[in-house]
């Protein structure tokens, strides 16, 4: 049947739980019915019956309470169920998170025919996500990405179903998050005072993000990656030594000094009011042990806690310090999963995420066997290019062909697609992330036995030419073209 | 609040050493830190065409405030400003700055538009926001006189302001060859105006999809403007499916046993029609595209369907080629390149064609794309030179193939003349160019991909061969890639860092 755009509308079920006090879901129907019709102006006056069949309208309706005005987090419903049947296409959902899925594929059923008439067939689908954690990593610590950058990003992540934005805000090369106790953690440490995160920008990306149902999982890494954190903040690092003599450089945070975790329960109290999600990603990852072992006042440290010359043990004592301190302002906690090889002492719920790529469904059980939850990245590094349609081997992972029962493979949240940022900014972002994440997107959200690649093939370069179509400039798949005139 | 201490913290700047913007760097620089003001309202270029520089002195009559710079005057020996561009075109420049002189002086315009882009590079703006340019004398010119880009329109379309952008910033790296692989298997939008339907049925689509004659000359004219000679490809015997849709009869078509499978292959060479249309084809091609090259392709043709045509089979026969279908390649090509030829043109062909032994006049142009086989690229140019043949190199320069890290390093550090081989032999390498092949690129991904990677080849092929010091070279380019993205170019990060002004969208 066919749609009009002078006559089609999206609205509010008669037994909805939200009402058009909902903005989320007022927002929405303003966005699709833009991405389906285009921006179109309705003429005015009743328009001419054309005959045929006709979609009047799309009825979303709320079963449960609607979570309208709260974020998202792990355990959100994002179910929902389609009837596309003349004259009014039904969409039900549990909760709004149901609805922003569901509004996304109505919009996707929606093609032009040959005389650009818009079109959509009858359909019946009933949906929910395979994972619920589908997760995309931006770094802008190497490169300072713009905030309308990360916007874009938010966009084309709601085409993909991922739900999860993981900012990995800050590392060694710079600071941009403008923080309100510390301030001169990015006076001192981003790039320059343009390339700063303020709070409205930071308020404006969780707000956009919840508006298309993603949680923003912020990671401040510690104790390694945090050579920006010197520059604005004197002893918190450890000074590196040659012998006896102290030297200008500096090495991971310094995990035995007590104004260290002063420092950071102030901090990490700040980020548990700005970040709204339930948890704050940690790092603690790549820890370098040489600038400790080099520094004379942590080797008595070590000596007075028995600790020997294992540093890990140092590693440990200090992110257990840290995840008391995340436990004690009751957000839950991500770890790299190097925090886990190392032996820390996690609580459970701690989440895991496994991003080395050698023999990592090894890494995988011996996690859950654990009984900690795991989040894949390991073979989903999208900056690591190569020539040619690397999406496929993407495709082609299983989450869960590692070894272990019912129960741990239960513990598999999901996945992350992570773009690091050495050779990536907003000049590159797009194009490397899409379509190439829309692989993993799927791998995420559908059944275990999707897996044909010829088919993916072929829904995925009509995805990338309607994500062209949206404003995102995502690279071709291959040879060829798209109809619509698109962005570039 | 937090804001107020959000100052401007950096007061004591590293001093600017303006020199290190320069990309490609220049054959012979000195430079000092003597500088000059330059004020945005009260400056002007003055063009004098002149051949003697003598005369000139008494126009700085005027400013007597050694301190402050408002005139460049551009000189040019060799005025005439409506030629195009050639192999043979002269680019020399010598730019001098100093206290009694600020003048550019060339042989011909395009020497002046290198020097232009130079100059461009030396002014630089202090943190209070005035302009400066160092006391310098640059004298200038390139290595190799062929410096080119490909770029594949077939594969995927590229816009017409994605090409013409392209030429932009093919001019801020001193490129001239715009070697624009028009057709290819995968479609055709080339408008031909003698062969309506080979567009009409070849191109992704006829009417957005396709380069119209008038989209043509402005490629052209642009490119001009910029020095840089449009360097059309037209490939041919292989790579051509799309030509079969609009010249029913063009292509072979392949066999299955003794019925046509319904597949085709490359140009049939055994029919008199093919060579037909190829005259009036490449007639056509030849007064549409004022260069004197055309470049005929002859890459990667595929004996097996015409091995399976019953047709070419009898023609083998009559032909006394035996099984050896290269003979039949050769056959066809030769028989090409005098068309081609007649027209005056002459012709840039891929090594294939020199690699199958065909019959090609003394001053063509062999163009090295393949690293390993059949010889590596270095013993290619070698074989290619002692022949007598002048070459391109192009195979260790595929920006198309990417790779996780600085690459740019190892299109930097090709030496193009390190094969073995007598000084003589040296001197038939007349440049090389970067291939953008387009399997994988189209208008989303192109500029990013293409720079500033692209701008290591480009001082590979325009400066001297001991500018080899990566370090050098990485703080010169990272700064050239800022300035690229000033000057609106979504040109990519090197590395880890950051530009005053990151690139925006819209």
């Amino acid at each position: 049947m066919r749609l009009s755009p002078e006559n089609f509308y999206i609205q509010h079920g008669r037994d909805s739980t939200a009402g058009p006090s909902c903005s989320l879901l007022e927002e929405a129907f303003r966005r699709y019915y833009e991405y389906i019709f285009g921006v179109y102006t309705r003429p005015k006056g009743p328009s001419r019956f054309q005959g045929g069949a006709e979609l009047q309208q799309l009825l979303v309706t709320i079963v449960l309470d609607s979570e309208c005005d709260a974020f998202p987090n792990v355990s959100s419903d994002e179910s929902y169920t389609l009837v596309v049947k003349e004259p009014v296409a039904l969409l039900k959902a549990n909760r709004v998170w149901g609805a922003l899925r569901g509004l996304e594929t109505f919009s996707q059923l929606i093609y032009q025919d040959s005389y650009g008439t818009f079109t959509i067939n009858e359909s019946n689908i009933i949906d929910s996500p395979r994972f619920p954690h589908r997760g995309i990593l931006i770094d802008t610590s190497r490169h300072y990405l713009p905030l309308k950058t990360i916007l874009k990003t938010l966009d084309a992540m709601a085409f993909n179903k991922f739900n999860v934005l993981h900012w990995h805000i800050v590392d060694d090369e710079s600071f941009p998050y403008q923080s309100i106790t510390f301030p001169e953690l990015s006076n001192k440490g981003s790039y320059t005072p343009s390339h700063v995160y303020t709070s409205n920008d930071v308020h404006m990306v969780i707000e956009y993000a919840r508006l298309r149902g993603i949680r923003v999982l912020p990671e401040f890494d510690t104790p390694g990656h945090t050579q920006s954190w010197g520059k604005g903040r004197k002893n918190l690092l450890t000074p590196c030594y040659n012998g006896q003599t102290q030297l200008d450089s500096f090495g991971p945070i310094n995990p035995i000094l007590n104004t260290t975790y002063s420092f950071l329960t102030t901090f990490f109290g700040e980020i548990s009011k700005v970040f709204p999600d339930q948890f704050i990603h940690l790092g603690g990852d790549e820890v370098d042990f040489n600038c400790w072992e080099s520094n004379p006042k942590i080797q008595n440290f070590m000596k007075d806690k028995g600790f020997g010359s294992d540093f890990r043990k140092l590693e440990s004592f200090y992110i257990q310090k840290l995840l008391d301190i995340i436990a004690t302002i009751k957000k839950g906690s991500i770890v790299w999963q190097e925090v886990f090889d190392d032996k820390v002492k996690l609580q459970p719920g701690t989440i895991v995420e496994v991003w080395k790529n050698n023999r990592y469904f090894d890494e995988i059980s011996k996690i859950t066997a654990s009984g900690f939850p795991v989040i894949i990245s390991a073979p989903w590094y999208l900056d690591l290019i190569s020539y040619g349609q690397d999406w496929e081997k993407y495709y082609e992972v299983e989450p869960l062909n590692f070894a272990g029962s019912q129960e741990q493979k239960q513990l598999v949240l999901g996945g992350e697609a992570c773009l690091w940022g050495e050779y990536v900014d907003s000049t590159n972002l797009t194009p490397r992330l899409w379509p190439r994440a829309s692989a993993i997107g799927e791998r995420l959200w559908s059944p275990q036995n999707v897996r044909d690649t010829g088919n993916a093939y072929r829904r995925l370069t009509m995805h990338r030419c309607r994500m062209l179509r949206r404003g995102i400039a995502a690279q071709p798949l291959f040879t060829g073209y798209c109809n619509e005139d698109d962005n570039m | 609040m937090a804001g107020s201490r959000l100052w401007f913290r950096c007061c004591w700047r590293q001093r600017w050493e303006p020199t290190t913007t320069l990309w490609p760097w220049p054959q012979y620089i000195q430079t000092s830190d003597r500088r000059y003001v330059l004020y945005p309202n009260n400056f002007q270029f003055q063009y004098h065409a002149s051949s003697a520089r003598s005369r000139l002195y008494p126009v700085f009559a005027g400013k007597r405030h050694t301190l402050e710079k408002n005139i460049l005057v551009v000189s040019v020996v060799k005025s005439g400003c409506n030629q195009f561009p050639a192999l043979e075109s002269v680019e020399n420049y010598t730019l001098t700055i100093n206290d009694d002189e600020c003048l550019l002086l060339s042989e011909t315009i395009w020497g002046a538009l290198r020097g232009l882009e130079t100059f461009s590079q030396l002014v630089w703006k202090s943190a209070e926001g005035t302009f400066f340019i160092n006391k310098t004398e640059i004298e200038d010119f390139p290595r190799f006189p062929h410096r080119g880009l490909l770029l594949d329109t077939s594969r995927h379309y590229l816009p017409l302001s994605t090409i013409l952008d392209t030429l932009d910033v093919m001019a801020f790296n001193k490129l001239n060859v715009f070697h624009w692989h028009l057709v290819d298997d995968s479609s055709f939008p080339y408008e031909s105006f003698t062969f309506p339907e080979l567009t009409r049925k070849g191109s992704y689509n006829p009417v957005t999809h396709i380069y119209t004659a008038q989209d043509v000359k402005e490629v052209i004219e642009y490119a001009r403007l910029r020095g840089i000679r449009v360097l059309a490809e037209f490939d041919t015997p292989g790579h051509t499916l799309s030509w079969g849709p609009g010249i029913p009869g063009l292509l072979t078509p392949c066999y299955s046993g003794s019925q046509p499978s319904g597949t085709f292959g490359p140009v049939n060479p055994s029919l008199n029609n093919t060579y037909e249309f190829m005259s009036t084809f490449f007639l056509e091609v030849s007064s549409v595209f004022p260069d004197f090259y055309l470049h005929l392709g002859g890459d990667e043709v595929d004996f097996t369907c015409w091995k399976s045509n019953p047709d070419i089979q009898k023609f083998m026969k009559k032909k006394g080629f035996g099984e050896d279908f290269k003979q039949l390649e050769s056959y066809y090509i030769q028989t090409l390149l005098n068309i081609v030829s007649s027209y005056g043109k002459g012709y840039v062909v891929w090594q294939e064609v020199f690699d199958n032994k065909v019959k090609v006049q003394p001053d063509t142009i062999i163009q090295v794309w393949r690293e390993e086989v059949p010889v590596s690229y270095t013993k290619e140019l070698e074989l290619i030179t002692e022949s007598g043949f002048r070459a391109l190199l192009s195979a260790p320069w595929y920006l198309n193939r990417i790779s996780y890290g600085p690459d740019w390093k190892e299109f930097y550090l090709v030496e193009p003349l390190d094969f073995e081989g007598t000084p003589q032999q040296k001197t038939l390498v007349i440049g090389g160019e970067a291939c953008m092949w387009g399997e994988y690129v189209d208008g989303t991904n192109l500029v990013p991909r293409l720079w500033p990677r692209g701008g290591a080849i480009a001082e590979r092929l325009w400066s001297n061969k001991l500018v080899v010091d990566l370090k050098f070279a990485h703080k010169r380019l990272s700064r050239f890639r800022c300035e690229l993205l000033r000057r609106g170019v979504q040109a990519q990060p090197l590395n880890v860092g950051y530009c005053e002004q990151e690139f925006e969208q819209n």
